[in-house]
């Protein structure tokens, strides 16, 4: 009960501090709730307070708690459009990076192309919405199927070799992708595609909001349906490292010849974990094309990929809760530190750099597996 | 004598180096048969054809009276034998739990139905399996069976040798193939652990083939000793008999 108290006072704390943060316009007012942050975490992992909470309350209540955050946190912002995007596109991101997660993170495949299987996932949404008359939500399930689809291409090189080799297979396969799609004139080309108004039955999603006497931005249907999507997701692959399927993952990656040996089939748990990652990324893509209405090339470019890949290395490799909170930093620092914008990508490679050598876990490491009731 | 598993003619090679040349076993079920002889003389390698790590290069396997020479790993383990490593082979950030429950992996649901969604039927499973995780290791050494939630990287040596023979255990194999569990132990750790192993043999009415290198292991547990040299037999019998052969005493115990 106790901890319970605690995660609840925890998040309604994060949630003003999101508030005060994206409501900030001022740059210095924003570089001193961003040095309030860092030294707050500083202070908890030293204290190792926040840890205690995070062993001590139910998996359920803290995924409520952060369910709500979310959902007041967009009440409060809801007549303001950016910040809703920029929310939108945290949570777009952390599903994206769920599916990296279950590759990378748990089966141990390196998969560098992310941004591609995000993209495979946003042109298949482009194509069915303005070719056919396909609902929208099966619509986002397609992505995510054409996605693994595609992902099945590189499975025979991928199972072949292992590390950097594999590494460089999907390098060269998100190289491959963009050049792709450049020169295709059926998709667009450099230019891109447009997609149709995202619609989810009576609701029309690019409609401004107006109940009575609420009014909000048309963003917040996104949000609210990235939300959703999201928060299944993260159930699902909650549940995936907390099963038999969790240990035999872990034990693929971590001794291929005693997994074997206790009659583990390596190819078939990577290609599991590979296609699932791959089909999650996708329809974190599709859902993203949707809410942006226009794609191109450029927006899944090689760079983009080293950013998810980043994200995890960030957050703790294998633990959902962490790269949730290194997406949210990797996508708000530059949108509201302006500052650093330009150097974006340096700045993010010295992160990495650093987290690597000092903290090799991530931010948030890995907890121990809970299988047992509650857990 | 109705054999648990026969080689005949078993060869590996590597190159031009014959690891194991024209090998004849033959293993009767409640044997501990302790495989010995000096580096490199092919038991490791023995071990590694077995379990299908390395395929054989001539001969054939029988086990049950069925043919498994040809079998990979994963099949191998799916008859009933399991193995031990030389160097140990945990997965050392996972839990205690964990790793025994990869040695489990044949008993266990794997489908992604019954563990996605199935969770109080999964829970079940889970709580069987620490039953008989927590059983299995007390039998071994009861203060184990406290720490199975810990990582195994956290665990000291001689527990991580316990925890590595409870994985080859935990699924009942027929047949325990153990690669040097004294390996980096003290001599009372390694008298410890051999106990700990008889008694388990006992009562669970294990096949064992064991390579060791301490020859009071050897004289204690086996009933039956097969000494190697340069990937050949050259002698077999009790360890009585074998340690009078000449032969080994001049390959092996270093005896004009």
């Amino acid at each position: 009960m106790k901890t319970t108290g605690a995660a609840a006072l925890i998040t309604a704390v994060v949630t003003a501090f999101m508030w005060l943060l994206l409501r900030a316009e001022s740059q210095p007012s924003i570089a001193v709730l961003i040095a309030l942050a860092v030294a707050a975490g500083v202070v908890a992992a030293r204290s190792r307070s926040l840890a205690r909470v995070r062993a001590g309350a139910p998996e359920r209540v803290v995924q409520g708690f952060a369910f709500a955050a979310v959902v007041v946190l967009a009440l409060l912002l809801r007549g303001d459009d950016f910040s809703l995007l920029l929310m939108t596109r945290v949570l777009i991101v952390i599903l994206a990076c769920l599916g990296l997660n279950v590759q990378f993170g748990y089966a141990g495949v390196v998969n560098f192309a992310g941004a591609s299987f995000f993209g495979v996932g946003g042109y298949t949404a482009a194509l069915l919405c303005t070719s056919t008359r396909l609902p929208h939500l099966l619509i986002l399930l397609c992505g995510g199927a054409a996605a693994a689809l595609v992902g099945t291409v590189l499975l025979l090189p991928v199972l072949r070799t292992r590390g950097h080799y594999a590494a460089l297979i999907t390098i060269a396969f998100a190289l491959l992708f963009r050049t792709f799609l450049e020169v295709n004139d059926t998709l667009g080309g450099p230019q891109g595609l447009k997609l149709r108004e995202l619609v989810v039955g009576p609701f029309h999603f690019n409609d401004a909001i107006e109940l009575g006497a609420f009014e909000g931005s048309f963003y917040l249907r996104y949000l609210a349906l990235a939300l959703v999507v999201l928060t299944i997701f993260f159930g699902l692959v909650l549940r995936l490292e907390r099963s038999w399927i969790g240990i035999t993952l872990d034990a693929v990656r971590l001794d291929e010849i005693a997994a074997a040996t206790f009659g583990l089939e390596i190819a078939r748990w990577k290609i599991t974990a590979f296609t699932l990652g791959n089909f999650i990324i996708g329809v974190a893509g599709a859902l993203s094309a949707f809410m942006i209405g226009f794609i191109a090339p450029n927006n899944y470019a090689f760079a983009e990929s080293l950013i998810l890949v980043s994200i995890l290395l960030l957050g703790g490799v294998g633990n959902p809760w962490g790269l949730a909170l290194a997406t949210a930093i990797v996508i708000l620092l530059p949108e509201k530190l302006q500052v650093i914008q330009e150097y974006r990508f340096l700045l993010f490679a010295a992160m990495v750099i650093l987290i690597l050598l000092f903290r090799p876990a991530g931010l948030v490491p890995r907890p121990p597996r809970r299988l047992e009731p509650g857990g | 004598m109705t054999a648990l598993l026969s080689c005949r003619g078993l060869t590996r090679t590597f190159g031009g180096l014959v690891a194991l040349d024209a090998l004849d076993v033959e293993v009767a079920e409640g044997w501990v048969l302790g495989l010995i002889g000096p580096n490199g003389s092919g038991k490791t390698t023995f071990f590694n054809v077995l379990t299908g790590l390395f395929p054989a290069s001539a001969g054939q396997i029988r086990f049950e009276n069925a043919e498994i020479t040809d079998l990979k790993p994963q099949g191998v383990y799916r008859i009933g034998i399991a193995r031990t490593f030389q160097r140990s082979r945990l997965c050392l950030p996972l839990s205690v739990f964990d790793n025994l429950m990869v040695g489990n992996h044949r008993n266990l649901n794997h489908g992604l139905w019954f563990n996605l969604v199935r969770r109080q039927a999964l829970r079940r499973q889970v709580e069987e399996n620490v039953a008989a995780a927590r059983e299995l290791l007390t039998i071994f050494h009861a203060p184990l069976a406290a720490r199975l939630f810990e990582p195994a990287g956290g665990i000291p040596m001689i527990d991580r040798r316990r925890v590595e023979v409870c994985r080859a255990l935990i699924s009942r194999p027929k047949l325990l193939l153990l690669d040097e569990p004294s390996a980096g132990m003290t001599h009372e750790e390694t008298l410890q652990l051999m106990d700990d192993i008889l008694r388990v043999q006992r009562k669970l009415g294990l096949t064992i083939i064991l390579i060791e290198h301490e020859m009071s292991v050897i004289e204690r547990i086996t009933s039956h000793c097969m000494v190697l040299n340069y990937g050949r037999k050259i002698a077999e019998g009790t360890y009585a008999q074998v340690s009078r052969n000449l032969l080994v005493r001049q390959a092996y115990l270093g005896l004009e």
